[in-house]
């Protein structure tokens, strides 16, 4: 490991992030404490990420806001964070990287670390379930979004839904919808807004809609069983075609049950569409700029899946977390704690070959 | 009498022709069903007549479609088939001139040169001469250019050339002989005995300077007689049926005839007046864009002519109706698809749709039907019903639950007959409503509703419906900024031309922007539904190519009046794709207060991404 | 026969081996994308056909696969080509070209053609 009591200014290596998310607040914080200069590069108002848009994270439902606090805690001595930056160019250059920003500032960084996240998808795609069309259609995001804001759960009537419909795999393992892949973290987050729409409205009923139900993290089936025995959820399988709007607002959907093997029809006074994660378009330009190879399913292409996940091509440059496809946040934060390891190992052998032989190494 | 023994492969050629023709021609005739029968004798004594002859020289003859389309292509086939005619016609008027009294049997204007190898005296003998040179040359013309065709078919602008078939090929070759070999035995002939004009006089002195003409001239004739023998002899069985079919065929559609439900005689005749030119080719999307080279009308017709025809090869094509709409000949090459697939699918089980519920019928003014795609894109839906509402109609929404069909897929797969029994209880159903207007926003059902439903109200496409609300000021579509350019759906092109009502209510919003390929050259956004075989790739590199030829990139929008395409040129296009009923609902909340926003919704969460 | 009050009724299992899955092999031949799909039932929750007469095209797959020519047989004339299906497919699966070889297998197979 790093011998610190060799460490002199000068040769403080630095590291730059961009994307202040979990991932990148994560690796800041491990990367500072091993004694590197680290930036976060974050494009919005505030630190977080996707952790801001959520309340209660699953399997044990714990609320969002501590992990989010711990995590600006981790980063709170000694990182630079530069918020509301724009990135106009990415230079790669001998000592490393200089990114250049808006209002002509630059940033230079002997490595970089990607972790600029996923894109939700767009609901108003998918437009035979009416999102944007049909006013009882709402998104998982912005269920979450009503928790968050300690509102009641009503129609947009205002009325107290009664029953509350949530399709899966909504732009996730659908080529129509151009992402073949699985979200990975949609099945469990609706079992668990499930069980808090529930536990709000206990007299209403609540249904879910599924191809497959996969429940692969740890605490994730009981989670489900509990769905069942505390809360008599319903789980359909059954993926919805479309759905109706009744002229009072409400919906009616037709699915085929196909453990029944007939078509089921049911009224709804709301569907929860359970919004995929996909590759980064938005954060699209800062990939191509770095010329960035993608994988077949649109996320960014890792050196190698097991050897080397946080390599890419490019010496120097690391990714992490959801831009190289859909993670729960528990992986999310593994990657970064190892992706901070792997980059201090680069830079610490760099020093020493720096000093033996007064030359830079680079590390393929 | 004039006579040599070198005229029989011809003579007997020609008999056979006219025999087989006759033949054929007369048992046509007697299939046909009593009324079409009696149409085509009364058609002989009336105005038709002349309308039929009229088109007959412009198109078998001078072939004017197919000069229209491409300039060298009609060339070829005027200076063939018009330049053959004048050959043949003024020959006989110069072996009657030239001997008045004589037998003229029907070989010897075709070998006049051999029986008057050098006819001075007779009066204008250098006129005749000379024209027939002429004439020839005008034909060899035509030979050699498709000649070049068959070899170089790009010089044509064609991107594609016919395959042949192998009774095609002798005829092929032999026509192609016929006039090189006529050249030779008359240039011969004029090398020994003098005569001939421009063309034949200067070859035969040409080639009597170095061959022996004299021992050549008779095994010429021979050769000549022999070409167009066998030529005659194989039309029938090639694609030059064409020729004489033709002209059956453009009688008949003078004197009324068209095509059934099921093949009459009328397709026999549509299918052998395929000249196989190729035009359709190039006309279609699925070879020029998507990249299937068996299923285009020429192949098929070929096919259903020699009985080989493939499911895939009639079960793969979009009937978006390009060909239709370029065959000089005007085959009803969609008609004649869809007599195909219901012969192929030939008589199924009968698991009718006997046990289908149905709704009741509403008593109403006017029937809105949605149409199932329409299902699947609901804003469409959701407009059309906020205008209804908004214009106070009295209306039933028909299939507002779904599972109602039209009928029309069922038709285009190729099952009349239960297709005609769905239709039948939709029929009874909107009688029963009472309506006056029925509106549909799927220019599929459209098109079955117009067409197939035998409804004594009016049926009209929501683009229609909604200009007849706008210009009665029912509704009142506002202006919004920007241009669009419209996508004619096929099944509102071409076939039934609905073309002015669309562009004038989107004139009222937004600034329409032409282009080239729209209306009767509109293309098919990929999705059709007549095709049964396409895959996602296939449909998607369709799409592509006509939304990049209609050149959207850079409009506000791209509109269009059918769910299909709208759901087609969603997945490609970089502007956004609007059915125009959802333009109408946009440009009247622009002008008036907004959308009522949802309770509940909230802002779209904010992007934390970095960049 | 005296009456038990009881019968024996006929097995009610599937009986793969005894199965005859020619139907499936012919589709398959030219339609290969039948493999892509996974019975999520989109496709029978879109049909139009499905609310009114007993056919699913998810069921018909299955059936085909488990080779039950005759479960085949009571349903395949009842699609109505609509298309709604291939829209709804998340496989990306060629529907309507399924039910079609389908048919198209049914009537050979009363041709002995295959």
């Amino acid at each position: 490991m790093l011998d610190t009591s060799n460490r002199t200014e000068e040769i403080m290596k630095s590291v730059a992030i961009i994307g202040g998310g979990v991932a990148g607040m994560e690796a800041a914080a491990r990367l500072s404490k091993c004694g590197h200069a680290v930036t976060i590069i974050e494009r919005n108002e505030q630190l977080g990420g996707r952790l801001n848009q959520w309340h209660a994270l699953f399997p044990a439902r714990k609320p969002a806001l501590p992990l989010l606090m711990s995590l600006k805690q981790g980063i709170s001595d000694g990182v630079n964070v530069i918020i509301n930056a724009h990135i106009t160019g990415i230079e790669k250059n001998e000592d490393g990287f200089a990114i250049m920003l808006n209002k002509n500032r630059v940033v230079t960084a002997n490595t970089l670390l990607l972790t600029t996240g996923f894109d939700i998808f767009e609901a108003e795609r998918k437009e035979e379930y009416g999102y944007g069309i049909y006013d009882n259609v709402i998104t998982s995001v912005d269920l979450e979004q009503v928790f968050r804001s300690g509102k009641p759960i009503q129609t947009a009537g205002g009325k107290t839904p009664k029953r509350i419909g949530f399709v899966h795999c909504v732009g996730s393992r659908d080529e129509k919808a151009g992402n073949l892949h699985c979200s990975k973290v949609c099945c469990v987050t609706a079992v668990k807004q499930a069980i808090e729409v529930k536990e709000m409205l206990p007299s209403s009923e609540v249904f879910l809609y599924y191809m497959d139900l996969r429940m692969f993290g740890r605490h994730f089936e009981e989670l489900y069983k509990e769905a069942q025995f505390k809360h008599s959820i319903q789980f359909i399988r059954a993926r919805l075609s479309e759905a109706f709007e009744n002229p009072d607002g409400s919906l009616q959907i037709r699915i085929e049950d196909t453990l029944l093997a007939k078509p089921l029809k049911m009224s709804l006074d709301m569907l929860v569409l359970m919004v995929g994660i996909q590759p980064p378009k938005k954060a699209g330009n800062i990939l191509d700029m770095l010329k960035l190879e993608r994988d077949t399913d649109g996320f960014v292409l890792q050196e190698d899946q097991y050897v080397s996940p946080f390599k890419t091509k490019i010496p120097g440059l690391y990714c992490a977390g959801g831009v190289t496809g859909p993670k729960t946040i528990e992986e999310t934060l593994t990657e970064a704690r190892a992706v901070a390891a792997e980059i201090s190992e680069y830079l610490g052998r760099r020093r020493i070959n720096y000093a033996g032989q007064e030359q830079y190494v680079m590390e393929l | 009498m004039k006579f040599d023994l070198f005229v029989l492969p011809f003579t007997l050629g020609v008999i056979f022709l006219l025999g087989y023709l006759g033949y054929k021609y007369a048992t046509w005739f007697r299939g046909l069903n009593k009324s079409d029968r009696s149409k085509v004798i009364s058609g002989f004594f009336s105005v038709r007549l002349f309308r039929a002859v009229n088109e007959i020289i412009m198109e078998s003859l001078l072939h004017r479609n197919i000069f229209r389309r491409n300039r060298l292509l009609g060339f070829m086939h005027m200076s063939l088939a018009f330049g053959w005619f004048l050959l043949i016609a003024i020959g006989n008027l110069e072996s009657r001139v030239y001997e008045p009294t004589s037998m003229n049997l029907p070989y010897v204007p075709i070998f006049f040169k051999f029986f008057n190898a050098n006819p001075d005296a007779f009066p204008l003998h250098r006129v005749f001469s000379f024209t027939m040179d002429l004439l020839l040359l005008l034909v060899l013309g035509g030979v050699a250019l498709a000649f070049l065709k068959r070899f170089f078919s790009k010089a044509y602008g064609m991107k594609r050339t016919t395959r042949l078939m192998l009774g095609d090929r002798l005829a092929l070759t032999t026509l192609w002989l016929i006039f090189p070999l006529r050249l030779l035995a008359e240039s011969f002939t004029s090398a020994v005995y003098g005569g001939g004009d421009f063309l034949t006089g200067t070859f035969g002195s040409f080639l009597g300077s170095f061959l022996p003409a004299a021992n050549l001239y008779y095994p010429a004739w021979w050769a000549y007689s022999l070409s167009l023998g066998v030529f005659f002899l194989a039309l029938p069985f090639s694609r030059y049926m064409h020729i004489p079919t033709e002209v059956v065929l453009i009688l008949s559609r003078h004197f009324g005839l068209a095509e059934h439900a099921e093949r009459t005689p009328f397709t026999e005749v549509e299918i052998n007046s395929c000249s196989r030119c190729g035009v359709c080719l190039d006309a279609c999307q699925l070879s020029f864009a998507g990249g299937v080279q068996n299923i285009q009308s020429t192949y098929q017709l070929k096919s259903i002519r020699y009985n080989s025809i493939q499911p895939t090869e009639s079960f793969g094509c979009n009937m978006c109706g390009r060909c239709d709409n370029v065959c000089p000949v005007g085959i009803d090459i969609s008609g004649i698809r869809m007599i195909t697939r219901n012969e192929l699918n030939g008589k199924v089980p009968d698991v009718s749709f006997a046990e289908q519920s149905m709704p009741h019928a509403h008593k109403s003014d006017v029937i809105y039907f949605a149409g199932c795609m329409t299902h699947q894109t609901p804003s469409i839906k959701k407009a059309m019903v906020s205008l209804l509402e908004t214009a106070g109609v009295n209306y039933w929404f028909m299939d507002e639950w779904g599972g109602l069909c039209c009928g029309r897929p069922m038709m285009l797969a190729g099952h009349k007959a239960q297709a005609d029994i769905m239709i039948e209880k939709n029929r009874k159903l909107i009688i029963e409503s009472g309506a006056r207007i029925l509106v549909t926003s799927c220019p599929i059902c459209y098109k079955v509703f117009a067409k197939e439903y035998n409804l004594n109200i009016r049926v009209m496409h929501h683009t229609q419906y909604l200009l007849e609300l706008a210009e009665s000021h029912k509704i009142r579509p506002g202006h919004l900024a920007g241009n669009a350019v419209y996508h004619d759906p096929c099944e509102l092109s071409r076939d039934i031309k609905v073309y002015e009502e669309p562009r004038k209510l989107l004139g009222k919003m937004v600034q329409v922007k032409s282009n080239e390929f729209e209306k009767d050259n509109a293309l098919c956004c990929g999705n059709s539904l007549a095709n049964l075989s396409a895959d996602n790739d296939i449909r998607r590199k369709v799409t592509e190519d006509a939304y990049i030829k209609m050149n959207a990139s850079g409009s506000q929008y791209l509109v269009t009046s059918c769910p299909m395409c709208k759901k087609a040129f969603e997945k490609v296009a970089d502007v956004e794709v609007k059915d125009i009923a959802e333009l109408v609902v946009r440009s009247m909340q622009k002008s008036r207060s907004p959308v009522k926003a949802s309770g509940l919704k909230v802002a779209h969460p904010v992007e934390v991404i970095a960049g | 026969m005296i009456n038990f009050g009881y019968k024996i009724q006929a097995d009610r299992q599937v009986d793969y081996d005894a199965g005859n899955h020619r139907i499936f092999d012919f589709v398959r031949k030219s339609e290969p994308s039948i493999d892509w799909c996974m019975s999520c039932g989109t496709c029978a929750s879109a049909c139009t056909a499905s609310a009114s007469t007993e056919y699913s095209l998810c069921r018909l797959i299955l059936n085909a696969r488990r080779g039950m020519e005759d479960e085949i047989l009571k349903s395949v004339y009842r699609c109505r080509f609509c298309g709604k299906c291939i829209n709804a497919c998340p496989r990306g699966v060629n529907t309507r070209n399924i039910v079609y070889l389908m048919q198209l297998a049914v009537t050979k197979i009363s041709k002995h053609e295959i």
